[in-house]
């Protein structure tokens, strides 16, 4: 079974090709089909072959298959190969089953467009470059992967490509994310460069033997890897091409920028452990990167008016979680929001996107409303991804996932009240801005009427709708708190590729405050949302005339002015002096040299003697050439005559001279 | 054995007065004359003063070399006329006449 | 005797198309297409016979060689040989000529058989220059291939050619005399310090002489490859040669002529003059990077989509400039990698451009904007290829690019990670393309046919190519020089250089 491992991502990329290439000649029919069956078949190889995994783990908890050697020059020896672990394929399982899931959505929301085929196309190559990120033996596969899903960004952010809002959101997206790569790519030169291999696991040991704890090296490396995810991971300083990222259609960004692409910066780091583990002062950096992140997009998330804004805000602030988990050290708590994350985030999307269609692309969440009873299913989904998202005690994924982050941010090595307190103000802050979120649109009165005849969202859009919100509810049962059962299902599974994270801080009982003071959080969050948006909401309509209250509104929603920020300091330059310098100044610079010297000559030469020389010297030139043109008659005869003359003359000063 | 004496009891310089006279001739007609026909026929009589100058140089050395050189001139020469007709014909075609200061259209 | 068969056949050919399209006017076209058909093919039975024999260890890098005396006296001979390096660029030149004569098939009508003449000898000028092994014998073909692309710019060419094509040789020919210099200077000291008058690439190889002279004779070289490259300072003939230039001359351009300059530095100016390229390499590879900054960064100023794609091509071969001159394994591989991928991905840019241009009459990228709902083909072949040219990883462009900047690391680690930054700005300027051009509504309300099957044919066969590179990149990275390569242990040694 595990021989299959290859299909996996090739399946998905075939589906590409034929659509890609054939896609014109096919019926809408054989479109949806081609396009969802390449990714359940990757899905359904998916999950037998981790049954096989578990129920027969290979030597080692690792499975390698190399297709073919892919470079070879002097010892760099990058194949096209596939490594699976238990971390490989946590990842794969839920980016192979989610990408099934909003396939099979997508195949009904979006018959309308003309662009069927090309739509399925991008999503398939997209499946297909996850995969391999996901499944690369090596860093530089990997990074095939990486940027292959960074193209599918750019495409599928672009995809309605008439307007060019679409289009500047899709190059931002792009061009942010590049940056981070760009830094990436050095990181593996340098990697290559010290190490001499690329191969994910005989680098991690060959750094852990080489290099110390703290070596300079393995601090740059890890700072520029830590580039490379944040850029992909849209965290702080490159956060800001994610909320517009949201231009594309809806099942893209549920995918893409919620589920899984986004959250490949998390799995990098995940899989170069050894390095941060080396470099304690960017593990550290990583930590405080998501405790920041995690606050600033939390306070933009309560902000935004459109719907799929504060989703893309919620998402930035959910992955600054799990940079804090990765950051303090508990790898497998990452992971496992990580998972719950992908399921819950795009359950959210799923449903905002229903909401968004039947409301005939409506994107306000304050000119919705008392959709409950239009939308039941709907309702009932949105309300369990919400649950989820905000941790709801007991009952939902989220709780679990972002509970044992919380607890480690304060009892592993590197983690600290400060790291704690970022969390724990986060969970209010999500339980906020989601219950915001569920109370403008689905309760209080109907603020646009929904139009009369509005098609209920058919089988094929509430299927996943509803797989989804199963595994929103029962997914963090796998791994629980020591109160609660203390299963670590999940944690000793991945631990065969990560290292557990060990509790140094606090004891058992701490443990329990914790969970208590967590709980009160996301509850607090949510509570504080029904009083302000649902019971009382007048008082935030007062409070927002108070003109420094608009302002801090205004200046989160713009994301913290980040955008300004890089606009005045790096687009504008940019765009000025490409504009400045459009002729080509060295091209001028040869156009110039002559007319400058002669002018410079003028100046040095007031009495302007030089050019007299010159116009003399033009002049001179012009008479020449009159005179030497007048000889050339056309006449043969005089021709030969000048000839004879010549030589007669030649021949005279050879004799006589 | 009695022609090569009785060519060498010519004295050099006069075979090469000859073959200047001849040159000078033809040369004089190039420059003379305006029909094309005439021109030709000065060029063969220059090729041939030349051609006259490497015999007797030939018979003053004793060497073969110059009878060589009078036969690729005549190889030549034939050439020569060959284009040189074959121009003619086509110049008068065109202008309908065989005047060369007529053709001038290489004017400068 | 294959080797001047690969030169003769296209002379001859060319002699054929011109003189064949007086008797049956059209019939060039089918002459070029039957020449450059028979060149390819016999470059790709070259290639499988000589994959075969790379097993055998004795060839010593050359797979085949002529030698005929030419002009004695002086020590010049028609020796032409062939290794790798030069095994793949000529089946690059093949190829390319394939794709120049499919893009002229409807656009040149004037002059047709001069036409094809001129392309058939530039190619056949070019595959000489990969070819000699001799430096009289190079310099010949040099020449042979820059006068007949001066004609196509200048008599083909788009409304500024005059100027375009002047510039072109001026530049071309000035710096042409600069090498004929270096090359008559290198032969001297030889002669001077050997006796013997020769201009065999072989027997100059180690020819003693002092540093300086090294320095300036190698310099010679390096302005005249530089101007071809072009390395920055030098290459403002190069947008507007390929801008005028008719769409198969802006391919040739391009694709081969940019090359032979890169060519050149790979073959003549690092093997013969070792001490002086050690010495000149800082320099060389800080103009490198700036081509390769300054080339990208200009595309995207730009409003003309064949200057754009133009100046893409500063950026690229700025790439392969940092890749020859940091000469270690790697980054060698990754420089003829560069190549050969810049050559058909930037040809293919320059065929769509010729293929919107021969439509629309124009090239300004604020004229056309939404060509997706109009000509979808197109549009997908040219976001392809704008992918392909801003190095995405599975296509050639990406795997020259990473190659040589990890070689470069190893020298110079602060110059490869400012070149790196080309990679951003390299995204900006093709998606700046890509949107300009093809995204946005249809506002000019353009009605275009779509490709054609001759102009699918010739833009898929690239793509496959550019795919083919970047996922199974062996054979052309086998192709690089093969220097004595440094084992990867050398590694530790670097760092602990560092480490200080």
């Amino acid at each position: 079974m595990l021989s299959l491992l290859w299909l996996i991502p090739t399946l998905p990329l075939a589906g590409f090709l034929v659509l890609a290439l054939g896609g014109k000649y096919l019926g809408h029919r054989s479109i949806a089909v081609i396009g969802t069956s390449s990714t359940a078949l990757s899905a359904l190889i998916a999950i037998l072959i981790g049954m096989d995994f578990i129920a027969a783990p290979p030597p080692g908890f690792v499975f390698r298959q190399e297709a073919w050697s892919w470079i070879a020059v002097a010892g760099f020896s990058p194949g096209i190969g596939f490594y699976l672990d238990a971390l490989s394929l946590v990842m794969v399982l839920v980016v192979t089953l989610i990408s099934f899931l909003i396939h099979l959505y997508s195949t009904e929301f979006m018959s309308g467009d003309e662009d069927y085929a090309r739509f399925f196309a991008y999503m398939n190559l997209f499946v297909g470059s996850m995969c391999i990120l996901i499944l690369a033996d090596n860093l530089l596969f990997l990074y095939l992967g990486w940027e292959g899903v960074g193209l599918c960004s750019y495409l599928l952010i672009g995809f309605w490509y008439r307007d060019p809002a679409n289009g500047r959101a899709a190059r931002k997206a792009f061009i942010v994310t590049r940056i981070g790569d760009t830094a990436m790519a050095i990181g593996l030169f340098l990697l290559f460069t010290h190490l001499g291999t690329l191969d994910i696991q005989p680098l991690m040991q060959c750094a852990g033997q080489q290099w110390p704890e703290g070596e300079g090296l393995a601090i740059l490396t890890a700072a520029l890897l830590l580039a490379g995810a944040a850029g992909k991971s849209a965290q702080l300083p490159l956060q800001t091409w994610l909320p517009d990222a949201m231009a594309g259609p809806t099942p893209v960004s549920a995918l893409m920028h919620a589920a899984t692409m986004v959250t490949a910066g998390v799995y990098l780091i995940a899989r170069t452990h050894v390095l941060f583990t080396l470099a304690p002062v960017v593990q550290h950096a990583v930590a405080v990167i998501g405790a920041l992140t995690l606050l600033l997009a939390g306070f933009s998330a309560l902000v935004q008016t459109d719907i799929k804004r504060v989703l893309a805000y919620s998402t930035i602030s959910q992955i600054g979680y799990m940079f804090l988990a990765l950051g303090v050290g508990a790898w497998s708590a990452a992971i496992f929001h990580l998972v719950t994350h992908a399921f819950f985030k795009a359950l959210l999307f799923l449903s905002a996107g229903v909401v968004i269609m039947s409301l005939h692309e409506e994107h306000n969440i304050f000119r919705m409303g008392a959709l409950r009873k239009k939308l039941p299913i709907v309702f009932w989904t949105f309300l369990i991804g919400s649950a989820s998202l905000a941790a709801l005690p007991l009952v939902t994924a989220g709780f679990y996932s972002k509970d044992l982050i919380l607890w480690r941010a304060w009892s592993s090595a590197g983690g600290n009240p400060w790291l704690w307190a970022a969390g724990w103000g986060g969970a209010i802050l999500t339980g906020l801005y989601i219950f915001r979120v569920v109370f403008l649109v689905f309760f209080g009165e109907a603020r646009t009427a929904m139009p009369p005849g509005t098609a209920r969202p058919g089988l094929r859009i509430t299927l996943p709708l509803i797989v989804l919100a199963a595994f929103s509810l029962v997914g963090g049962w796998i791994e629980t708190p020591p109160f609660l059962g203390n299963l670590t299902l999940f944690s000793s599974f991945v631990q065969h590729a990560l290292p557990p994270a060990q509790a140094v801080h606090g004891e058992k009982n701490d443990e329990t405050i914790l969970e208590l003071l967590a709980i009160a959080a996301s509850l607090g969050g949510i509570a504080l949302a029904y009083l302000l948006f649902l019971r009382y909401p007048a008082f935030l309509q007062g409070m927002m005339l108070i003109p420094a209250f608009a302002r801090i509104r205004e200046f989160w929603q713009s994301g913290w002015g980040f955008d300004r920020f890089y606009e005045f300091l790096f687009v504008r330059p940019y765009l000025w002096l490409a504009h400045a310098d459009r002729r080509d100044v060295i091209d001028n610079i040869y156009k110039m040299a002559l007319s400058c010297m002669l002018r410079w000559l003028q100046k040095v030469d007031p009495h302007d003697v030089i050019n007299t020389i010159y116009n003399g010297l033009a002049g001179l030139c012009l008479f020449l050439h009159r005179a030497l043109s007048a000889t050339q008659s056309g006449q043969v005869r005089r021709y030969a005559a000048a000839i004879a003359t010549g030589s007669i003359g030649i021949l005279f000063i050879g004799i006589f001279a | 054995m009695r022609t090569v004496e009785a060519i060498a009891a010519i004295p050099m310089h006069h075979g090469l007065v000859l073959a200047a006279i001849l040159f000078a001739l033809g040369m004089i007609g190039i420059l003379a004359r305006r029909n094309l026909v005439f021109i030709l026929m000065s060029i063969e009589i220059m090729l041939n003063a030349a051609g006259l100058a490497f015999v007797v140089a030939g018979a003053r050395w004793e060497q073969a070399d110059g009878q060589v050189m009078l036969i690729f001139i005549l190889a030549v020469a034939a050439a020569e006329v060959s284009v040189g007709l074959a121009l003619l014909l086509l110049l008068y075609r065109r202008f309908q006449t065989l005047d060369a200061d007529a053709v001038s259209k290489m004017r400068g | 005797m294959i080797l001047s068969a690969l030169i003769f056949i296209l002379v001859a050919g060319g002699m054929l198309a011109w003189m064949a399209n007086r008797w049956y006017p059209g019939s060039a076209k089918w002459v070029a297409l039957a020449t450059v058909g028979i060149e390819l093919v016999l470059t790709i039975w070259l290639w499988l016979q000589f994959a075969s024999a790379m097993a055998l260890p004795a060839h010593g890098g050359w797979f085949a060689e002529t030698r005929a005396e030419w002009i004695p006296r002086f020590g010049v001979s028609f020796h032409l040989a062939m290794d790798e390096t030069s095994l793949i660029l000529v089946m690059l030149t093949a190829f390319l000529g394939m794709v120049s004569v499919a893009c002229s098939w409807t656009e040149i009508q004037e002059r047709a058989g001069f036409f094809y003449f001129n392309l058939l000898w530039t190619l056949a000028g070019a595959i000489g220059v990969f070819l000699a092994l001799d430096l009289f014998l190079f310099f010949f073909f040099w020449e042979l291939m820059l006068v007949p692309m001066y004609f196509l710019i200048a008599i083909w060419g788009h409304e500024n050619r005059r100027y375009a094509s002047i510039k072109f040789f001026i530049f071309a020919e000035g710096s042409g005399l600069f090498m004929l210099v270096a090359i008559l200077a290198l032969v001297f000291v030889h002669y001077r310090s050997t006796g013997v008058l020769t201009f065999d690439y072989f027997e100059l190889l180690n020819t003693a002489m002092s540093p300086s002279t090294g320095l300036w004779i190698m310099l010679g070289f390096f302005i005249a490859f530089a101007v071809k490259t072009p390395i920055v300072p030098l290459h403002v003939w190069l947008p507007d040669a390929h801008t005028e230039a008719p769409t198969a001359g802006s391919v040739i351009l391009a694709g081969v002529l940019l090359k032979t300059g890169a060519y050149g530095l790979l073959r003549f100016v690092v093997p013969l003059f070792p001490d002086a390229a050690l010495q000149f390499a800082p320099v060389a590879i800080a103009l490198g990077a700036t081509g390769v900054l300054y080339g990208a960064f200009l595309a995207f100023a730009q409003t003309d989509l064949k200057r754009l794609v133009a100046y893409t091509s500063v950026s690229h071969l700025g790439f392969v400039v940092l890749g020859i001159f940091a000469w270690n394994p790697w980054s060698l591989g990754g420089a003829v990698m560069q190549m050969i991928a810049h050559g058909i991905s930037t040809g293919a840019l320059f065929v769509i451009a010729g293929i919107l241009q021969d439509r629309t009459h124009t090239r300004d990228m604020r004229r056309f904007e939404g060509l997706w709902s109009v000509m979808p083909r197109l549009a997908a072949m040219g976001l392809f290829f704008a992918i392909a040219t801003l190095g995405l990883p599975g296509m050639g462009n990406f795997v020259g690019e990473f190659l040589i900047l990890m070689g470069l690391y190893r020298v110079n680690s602060v110059l490869a990670s400012v070149a790196a930054v080309a990679f951003v700005a390299s995204v900006v300027y093709a998606l700046a393309l890509v949107q300009k051009t093809f995204h946005g509504e249809n506002k000019h309300d353009w009605q275009l046919p779509d490709l054609s099957g001759r102009e699918m044919a010739t833009l898929y066969s690239m793509a496959a190519i550019t795919l083919w590179l970047g996922l199974y990149p062996q054979p052309v990275l086998d192709a690089a020089p093969d220097i004595a390569s440094r084992p990867p242990a050398i590694a530790v040694a670097d760092r602990e250089g560092n480490a200080e």
